[in-house]
């Protein structure tokens, strides 16, 4: 066993799982929706983004990509959220949410990719 | 340049991390922590926007103050942790970046895609030039001058440095490296389609042999000069076809032996294949009569050989003689009188002093002439640095193995029918060298001629292909050597060889010889002379001019130009006697 594929395995599965915690729920229903969990989520995605960092295999590379779409879908949706509740005032109304729901689903679906691929490439080894 | 970004991820991966955690912990403490109001009731907590906007400026030590609401003491108690939290986070991303610009491996890794970028981007004509040591840097500065460019591979870092505070003109890119590595050479752009030729000159025979053979194995067109000091390395390099070997040993005792046969034939290669600028040297001809050699390694033996086949009676001196002991072999050390006078140097004519330690040879050459002040000194210098010490000796003959070997790569690289010109000196009588050397010296000057090989063709020669294939008018080299100034005038040129299409050679052609498209001509002539030679052979109008003395340039402002020119030529003429 070796504790550096421990921790990376653990970020990838915790950006997903955290993810998918926060896009659970009726899309335009806020209080199905916390902040804190958006929150966890954007901060395991940015740790597991660089991770990824220095890797220069394609299996790598391909790696990083889905961290980086992950993390900018997700920072749209914090956007999002900071701008209806802080600038434009409307708050977060059933169109607001959809919308940051439908953002950090998207990055859901990266994040599962990047777990995709991970346990391809565990397979692969037959070690 | 890809593997420099990845190092630098891979080493920034703690750093960051660390990063993100402080801030994130921070922004989720200022998230939960309540704020209090003028009247000193709790309010709400900031949410994430505050709270991540004043940690991004409190966090890089901006500072802007207690933003949006005046701070409760619990939200400064935290302020002050996040302070200090972000300072180390950031204090050790820093110095992670600059321990990695001192590191060793990422200086390589920026050389190494520096000059990978170099390599790739070059446009010009260029030679890989591996080894730079004496023969190298001598060879690279003489090329340099003559804007040629070159791409420099050597083992040692240092000289590799030391090449960057030499005073070149053109940009030359190095890499610290072995040159028996085939990665290497493909970096140094051994496959590039600019590469004219590759040059081993390192002192090494077997990474010689390595880069003539990869050479070979990767681009089999290309040219390639090597140098080899055993007589194996050089048979095993012409077997990988390589176009020149340099033994810098035979060499020189090929050149005591042409000296000692024909003296001026000697004096005439050695006047071509110096630098441009040497004057003739005149030196003693080597005697024959009885020879001492001091040092019987790969050097003596090689004179040895030649002396022999010369018929000239030779004694060795050598503390450790590889040959049969015998009444010509003395074993001892040259630089003592008592050894020297065994081996009957007082009444010996010749002494070459071979060793492999310059002090040594110094040495041998004051004690010898201290006995016999009249004997002919040939010495053999090994380091360049000593030449101050070799030139108060006053040798008769001065061997110079980088010397020797930067001036034959010199020579046959700026003209490729040199070599071909030279083997014919070889087999030449003296009379005929001295014939040349006035011609030479009546024609072109007292210093050492430029030399010069054109192939008629297309790209070199477009004018005169299309003179000759298109308009069908006979050209003779004599047309060539006209002045495009004034056509009345012969330039300062001598063609020395000509080779027809079907390989014929023609040494000394005529000037009435008829040009043909693929002939090739080497030319000795000064610098002025050759830039307008191959001006006329590019531009048509000048060509037609030179041929006919019609002046078909084009608009009257060039015609008028021209005149203006030609009278002022006509004038400086008159005005010059004779």
């Amino acid at each position: 066993m070796n504790l550096e594929k421990v921790i990376f395995g653990f970020f990838i599965l915790l950006a997903a799982t955290l993810n998918f915690g926060f896009v659970l729920g009726d899309i335009e229903n806020p209080v199905h929706h916390h902040v804190y969990e958006l929150f966890a989520a954007i901060v395991v995605n940015l740790v597991a983004t660089v991770l990824k960092f220095g890797d220069r295999t394609q299996i790598g590379a391909i790696h990083l990509a889905t961290s980086l779409v992950a993390v900018l879908q997700l920072a749209c949706a914090a956007i999002v959220w900071a701008w209806a509740v802080h600038v434009s005032g409307v708050g977060m109304n059933a169109e607001v949410t959809s919308s940051v729901v439908s953002l950090s689903a998207g990055a859901l679906f990266a994040n599962v990719v990047s777990v995709l691929i991970l346990i391809g490439e565990t397979l692969m080894l037959r070690r | 340049m890809p593997s420099v970004v990845f190092l630098v991820f891979r080493r920034m991966r703690a750093p960051l991390i660390l990063l993100i955690a402080i801030y994130a912990i921070a922004v989720l403490g200022f998230s939960l922590i309540p704020g209090v109001d003028a009247a000193g009731r709790a309010t709400a907590p900031m949410s994430f926007f505050h709270a991540f906007y004043f940690v991004s400026y409190t966090a890089t030590t901006i500072g802007f103050g207690e933003i949006p609401a005046t701070f409760g003491d619990a939200q400064r108690m935290w302020t002050t942790v996040t302070i200090y939290l972000a300072v180390v986070g950031w204090s050790f991303l820093v110095f992670t970046l600059l321990g990695l610009a001192q590191d060793r491996a990422f200086q390589h890794a920026i050389a190494t895609g520096r000059f990978e970028r170099q390599v790739r981007r070059m446009s010009e004509p260029f030679y890989l030039l591996c080894g730079c040591g004496e023969t190298g840097a001598h060879l690279l500065r003489a090329l340099d001058q003559l804007r040629i460019r070159c791409v420099v591979v050597d083992i040692s870092p240092e000289r590799i440095e030391e090449l960057d505070l030499e005073d070149l003109t053109g940009d030359v890119p190095a890499i610290a490296g072995d040159a028996r590595s085939p990665q290497l050479l493909e970096r140094a752009g051994l496959t590039h389609r600019m590469c004219r030729g590759a040059l081993a000159l390192t002192n090494d025979d077997g990474a010689n042999l390595a880069v003539a053979a990869t050479a070979r194995l990767l681009n089999a067109d290309l040219p390639v000069i090597a140098r080899a000091q055993a007589p194996k390395t050089a048979a095993n390099m012409t077997s990988f076809d390589t176009r020149h070997v340099i033994n810098p040993f035979e060499k020189f005792a090929d050149y005591v032996r042409l000296a000692m046969r024909e003296p001026s034939c000697y004096h005439l290669l050695d006047w071509l294949l110096a630098l441009p600028g040497t004057r003739l040297r005149t030196e003693r001809t080597p005697p024959r009569g009885d020879w001492v050699i001091c040092g019987h390694g790969r050097f003596g033996s090689a004179v040895r050989a030649r002396l022999a086949a010369e018929g000239v009676p030779t004694r060795i001196v050598d503390p450790d003689p590889a040959v049969d002991p015998g009444p010509d072999v003395i074993t001892g050390v040259g630089t003592e009188a008592s050894v020297l006078e065994s081996a009957g140097v007082r009444h010996a004519e010749g002494l070459v002093a071979g060793t492999d330690d310059d002090i040594t040879n110094l040495a041998i050459a004051v004690t010898a002439r201290e006995i016999n002040p009249e004997v002919f000194l040939a010495l053999r210098q090994n380091q360049a640095a000593n030449r101050r010490l070799f030139q108060g000796v006053e040798p008769d003959l001065l061997m110079v193995a980088s010397e020797i070997i930067a001036h034959e790569c010199f020579a046959l690289l700026t003209a490729p029918l040199l070599g071909r010109f030279l083997r014919v000196v070889h087999g030449q009588r003296d009379a005929w060298a001295r014939e040349l050397i006035a011609a030479l010296q009546k024609n072109v000057g007292e210093h050492a001629p430029d030399l010069w090989s054109v192939r008629m063709d297309r790209a070199n020669a477009p004018a005169l292909v299309q003179r000759l294939t298109e308009a069908k008018q006979r050209t003779t080299l004599a047309d060539l050597m006209r002045d495009p100034l004034d056509r009345e005038r012969t330039l300062a040129c001598l063609p020395l060889l000509m080779v027809r299409a079907d390989g014929a050679e023609v040494v000394l052609p005529d000037p009435g010889e008829e040009l043909r498209a693929m002939h090739a001509v080497l030319f000795a002539s000064t610098q002025a002379a050759r830039s307008r030679i191959e001006f006329t052979l590019r531009n048509l109008n000048e060509l037609e001019y030179v041929c006919t003395g019609e002046d078909r340039r084009g608009g009257w402002l060039g015609k008028w130009l021209a005149g203006l020119a030609r009278r002022g030529a006509a004038r400086t003429r008159a005005k010059i006697p004779g």
